[in-house]
């Protein structure tokens, strides 16, 4: 079947099997690598991207579910040219060792942080409680996080919208 | 890698039209929704759909509204809708206590109350839920809207009355002025299936328990109910003693089995505690004495 998914803003398109899944479609056919595959199984969130600006787990998402849809990966929060402010937490607080969640740990927060600016410790906790850090970095973590909402003004805010038509939803769920 | 069985894509754009895909496509057709049930077990071989019928776009099957006297909760309607309802959290705080511990966030996105009670579960949490609230069902075909008592609904594990050619579109729950209710969960894990759970309200008049229900998951209770300890309780003050009896005919009638979340003397005990705790808070929740 033909699927068209929007992608970071970009417009991309291809004959996929209807079995395929999303994670598979952003690394094998878009070749975004950043969404990594982990698990399979819908537990380790490392491949969690947004669907319509809702934080999804990909692997458990077809390709052909996303078709008409708008995507947006770990490779679109700098899309300004500048790091996300949760990026530069990340860095800061010493936020990933393998690095192999991190992807996914980014977009489950970043959707955190644009519905609750300055979520406390607790909620923070809760909102990765679906990403799993096999590293188990989850106290710099979440200094990473509070990191970022305590620097938000100074380059979230300040940063260009994102292309992304649907990533700019607000998460309503 | 884990990938379905090769399927045939369907995306239906109106309930008429996943009704009309269904029939044609017969017994071997499944509705896909959140897809975080039905995905993982085709992965694994446990489910071979040959047509899957992607009712997403169905939007007009996402919400939770005061109808009449009556909650309704579209089935399409995203586990993380529920847990936010201001609706459900007013007049039902059972539901938010169920929906916190039901997987994870990101799966909250995705998967659906229509899912997790098509899925049929034994240890699934919703159906407690439902079961405790004696909700109602209402199945959708092209012949007719039928209604469906919750406490009927699930045919045994994994299995439901929802039949070929129907599509479940719709959760009813009664509103009870004044009631409390509660969930309790046992998992070993955040995000786990259940090892055992227990809901329950309580509706009081004058102190005395005017009307009850109680809802159990993972524990083998039939129809994850337990009639006979909500009898023992109807009628009476919701003391500690009054509550531990009827928490007790849950743990002695309900049908558990040993797996690797537990044995059965374990299940059974978490049974009564967890009915214990769910009917205390609801009695309490019922009196205002705990908001």
């Amino acid at each position: 079947m033909q699927v068209r998914i929007t992608v970071n803003g970009a417009e991309t398109g291809a004959e996929v099997e209807p079995r395929l899944l999303l994670v598979h479609y952003l690394r094998n056919v878009v070749g975004l690598t950043g969404t990594h595959w982990g698990c399979d199984t819908s537990n380790c969130g490392a491949c969690t991207v947004w669907l319509d600006g809702v934080p999804v787990k990909s692997c458990t998402t077809l390709a052909a579910q996303a078709d008409g849809h708008a995507v947006r990966t770990v490779e679109d929060l700098d899309a300004g040219g500048e790091l996300d402010p949760l990026q530069r937490g990340f860095m800061e607080e010493h936020g990933l060792q393998c690095g192999f969640c991190t992807p996914g740990m980014l977009m489950t927060l970043r959707a955190l942080l644009d519905s609750d600016p300055d979520p406390d410790e607790t909620t923070i906790r809760e909102a990765i409680s679906g990403n799993l850090c096999r590293c188990t970095g989850y106290e710099n973590i979440v200094r990473a996080a509070r990191w970022a909402a305590a620097h938000a003004a100074a380059g979230g805010a300040e940063q260009p919208t994102p292309p992304t038509g649907g990533a700019e939803q607000e998460v309503t769920a | 890698m884990q990938v379905p069985a090769p399927f045939d894509y369907r995306r239906a754009h109106s309930l008429d039209e996943a009704v009309a895909l269904l029939e044609r496509h017969g017994p071997d057709a499944r509705l896909l929704a959140g897809g975080h049930s039905l995905l993982p077990m085709m992965k694994l071989r446990l489910a071979r759909p040959e047509t899957l019928v992607d009712i997403n776009d169905l939007t007009e099957l996402d919400y939770v509204r005061l109808d009449g006297d009556e909650i309704a909760i579209g089935a399409l309607t995203r586990h993380a809708t529920v847990l936010a309802s201001a609706l459900l959290a007013e007049h039902y705080p059972i539901f938010a206590e169920a929906e916190a511990v039901i997987a994870d966030p990101l799966v909250r996105n995705r998967g659906t109350v229509g899912g997790s009670l098509c899925q049929a579960d034994p240890a699934e949490d919703l159906s407690g839920v439902f079961a405790a609230l004696r909700g109602r069902a209402v199945v959708h075909s092209s012949a007719e809207n039928r209604s469906v008592a919750l406490r009927e609904f699930h045919r045994g594990p994994y299995e439901t009355a929802v039949g070929d050619g129907e599509i479940l579109v719709e959760l009813r729950v009664p509103v009870r002025p004044g009631a409390g209710s509660a969930y309790e969960k046992v998992e070993r894990r955040a995000g786990d299936w259940a090892v055992a759970a227990a809901g329950a309200f309580v509706q009081l008049r004058d102190g005395v328990v005017a009307d009850v229900g109680i809802g159990l998951s993972a524990v083998g209770a039939d129809h994850f109910t337990c009639p006979e300890a909500e009898d023992a309780l109807r009628g009476q003050e919701p003391t500690a003693a009054r509550i531990a009896e009827a928490a007790a005919i849950c743990r002695d009638r309900c049908e558990p089995t040993a797996d690797q979340r537990g044995p059965v003397d374990f299940k059974r005990h978490l049974a009564e505690v967890l009915v214990t705790r769910a009917l205390t808070r609801a009695s309490r929740r019922a009196g205002g004495a705990e908001a």
